[in-house]
């Protein structure tokens, strides 16, 4: 009987030590998991990191030898070594600025469109034609802005732009001539379509979260679409929009070759959104290659540094109103 | 060429993987302008003798830094490193091939040639002091054609170039006004104008927007169809952009007295002479690092002066003339040395 006894612990402590095995086995496996994806989520800190450290030490020749005269200076001249970053990051600010003007307004169209007014079947046709924009490398964006649509605005827009403004104060200085085709303008414009697809799909999705339940209420009451819009699901949706908006800056900000392609790369802070101009991206994507002396080169990364500190400024205010919002809607 | 020559040829190129597998290839990197060329005479030079040349266009800047850390076996570059810029890197450099720089326009009924311009008028465009196509400057040096009364869309390179440098040394040379005010260098501060990547970029600017003047490589202008211009040359006589133009230009260049052949070729002397001509340069170190590569580099810098002349005409390059190819293999003779002072290039 003892024996039996014995052997019946014994089997238990077995099954207990089978059962400690596997726990420490999933234990194990947890930890593993844990530091793979720990590990991860560091090497993003680091890879910033990196990138920031090296931007700032690439830079500091430029930016000690220029100081803050660097930001204001428009003086951009390879052959004394003076350089500034003004004419660029003024190009690179209304460029986007004039863009997010245009595709805002038309993105959240399509979207309210899209998810309220538009056929069922048409739905997706539109949808995919839409996101098909964004498939489109920018590189094409460029080339097509170069060939097709700057020779269109030269011969058929500017002229009309410039006759019609001619006599308006203020006006005539930002739409003054010789039309070239290329320039600010084109160059928003092409951004314009480049981030529409981002700001409606993004809208599109934020719009479609809005609960039938509320709309159809609303609807109930007699409010019109455009009041079920304006009061029902605008609110409801405010963070998302802002969200979708701001990222499409973020692209606004940083694109690079299809800007290089219509800009018209001229050094200079002009009145006319007519006139050529340049960005932060295209003046690297041009001049870096040959970017010969110490200076210069730094010159240029020192862009890039700027380049990363807008684009790191832009998102943190949308963090803050997206906070803000987030707030308001708590209460 | 005899039937067997032939035959071992198509074998030898059969067999240039095989081939090029043991061979290391040459490695360069440097201007954008000699790639059409130091590619296709890369393609003959390895059907031949089974060796690669690696050449990255990565631009002549980025050309003159690979050379300064030896992470090549050669650099390139369009505008040529000044004497005591090459001494303090311990490098030897030497023009490899020449080409040519013609201003080119888009003017409602004006054919290629049809124009004429000088140096001083062009300095004056690119000032912006002349901003209309019928300019009395303009009129003046061509009474006979229709100049629409239409300002004038001024385009240059946006990127740094050896175009650039060649063609504003050459406002430097005629406009005092533009040697103060902007100088010369792979990149200057426009006054004017739209900016364009590349050759190709201008071109393209040039080709759409109506009433605009450019300035390209001569091959560029030829392959487009672009509307080129004749132009005033030094000895104010009218020349047409065309090969035995640029070579008049670098005939009449005195390379003999020009140390580290320290010579541009703009705005040189000579009635047949095209005034913005342009020739890109080689850059090796003195002492080389790998004495077995850079034997092989100069054996195919060797064998594209003695048999590659016929294929640089062919994509409208011009080739160095024979009394400047043998001061280069003198200067390849006494200055590229091992790290224990042996010549690398043995004359033949």
């Amino acid at each position: 009987m003892t024996e039996a006894a014995l052997s019946s612990v014994a089997r238990s402590t077995a099954k207990i030590d089978s059962r400690e095995k596997a726990l420490r086995r999933f234990e194990i496996g947890d930890r593993i998991f844990h530091i793979v994806t720990r590990s991860s989520a560091i090497a993003v800190l680091i890879v910033l990191g990196g990138v920031i450290v090296s931007l700032v030490q690439g830079s500091m020749p430029a930016l000690s030898k220029f100081g803050f005269g660097f930001l204001t200076s428009d003086a951009w001249n390879p052959v004394t070594e003076k350089f500034g970053a003004a004419p660029a990051i003024y190009g690179t600010l209304v460029t986007s600025f004039i863009a997010l003007l245009i595709a805002a307004p038309v993105g959240f169209g399509i979207a309210v469109f899209l998810t309220e007014l538009c056929p069922y079947q048409l739905r997706r046709p539109i949808g995919v034609a839409v996101e098909l924009l964004a498939g489109i490398p920018s590189i094409i964006y460029g080339i097509w802005g170069m060939f097709v649509f700057a020779p269109f605005l030269q011969v058929h827009v500017q002229p009309a732009l410039i006759a019609t403004f001619a006599h308006i104060p203020g006006l005539n200085l930002l739409f003054a001539g010789p039309p070239y085709g290329i320039g600010i303008l084109t160059a928003s414009l092409i951004l314009a379509i480049m981030i529409l697809p981002l700001i409606s799909s993004i809208s599109r999705d934020v719009f479609n979260t809005v609960p039938t339940v509320l709309k159809e209420a609303a609807f109930g009451i007699g409010c019109t679409r455009w009041e079920v819009m304006r009061s029902i699901v605008a609110p409801y949706t405010g963070v998302g929009l802002v969200g979708g908006v701001m990222l499409a800056l973020g692209r606004a900000l940083g694109e690079t070759m299809a800007v290089t392609f219509v800009i018209g790369n001229a050094h200079k802070i002009g009145a006319s959104i007519l006139g050529p101009g340049t960005t932060i991206s295209a003046t690297i994507a041009n001049e870096f290659t040959e970017a010969d002396g110490a200076i210069y080169t730094s010159s240029l990364i020192a862009l890039g540094l700027l380049l990363f500190a807008i684009t790191f400024i832009v998102l943190a205010i949308s963090r803050l109103l997206l906070m803000r919002l987030e707030g308001q809607g708590a209460r | 060429m005899s039937n067997f020559l032939r035959s071992a040829l198509v074998a030898t190129a059969a067999f240039g993987f095989a081939t090029s597998a043991l061979a290391a290839d040459i490695s360069g990197a440097g201007a954008t302008f000699p790639y059409p060329i130091y590619s296709k005479w890369a393609d003959t030079y390895k059907k031949e003798t089974g060796n690669g040349l690696n050449y990255q266009s990565i631009g002549s800047g980025g050309g003159i830094k690979q050379i300064e850390a030896r992470t090549v076996t050669f650099g390139a570059s369009d505008a040529p490193l000044k004497p005591d810029v090459l001494d303090k890197n311990g490098l030897v450099q030497w023009p490899m091939v020449m080409g040519g720089i013609v201003p080119v326009v888009n003017v409602e009924g004006v054919k290629p040639g049809q124009l004429a311009i000088d140096g001083a008028t062009l300095a004056r465009i690119y000032l912006g002091e002349i901003t209309k196509w019928n300019d009395p400057a303009l009129v003046k040096l061509n009474p006979g054609a229709k100049l629409p009364d239409a300002a004038i869309a001024v385009v240059h390179r946006s990127d740094g170039s050896g175009t650039t440098f060649n063609f504003t040394d050459y406002l430097v040379k005629v406009s005092p006004a533009w040697s103060s005010k902007v100088g010369s260098a792979v990149s200057v501060e426009w006054p004017v104008g739209l900016g364009a990547k590349g050759n190709e970029g201008v071109s393209n600017t040039v080709g759409i927007t109506a009433n605009s003047i450019g300035y390209v490589e001569y091959a560029y202008a030829i392959e487009n169809k672009m509307t080129y211009t004749d132009m005033v040359n030094k000895d104010g006589k009218r020349v047409k952009p065309e090969t035995a133009a640029f070579q008049s230009a670098a005939a009449n260049a005195d390379w003999a007295h020009a140390p580290g052949f320290y010579q541009i070729l703009t705005d040189q002397p000579g009635s047949k002479s095209w005034p913005i001509t342009a020739s890109t340069f080689i850059l090796m170190p003195k002492q080389v690092p790998d004495a077995a590569a850079a034997a092989e580099a100069l054996k195919f810098f060797g064998w594209a002066f003695k048999s590659g002349a016929k294929q640089a005409e062919a994509l409208d390059y011009i080739p160095m003339p024979a009394n400047v190819v043998s001061l280069i293999k003198k200067t390849w003779a006494n200055d590229i040395k091992t790290a224990d002072g042996k010549p690398v290039y043995e004359a033949k």
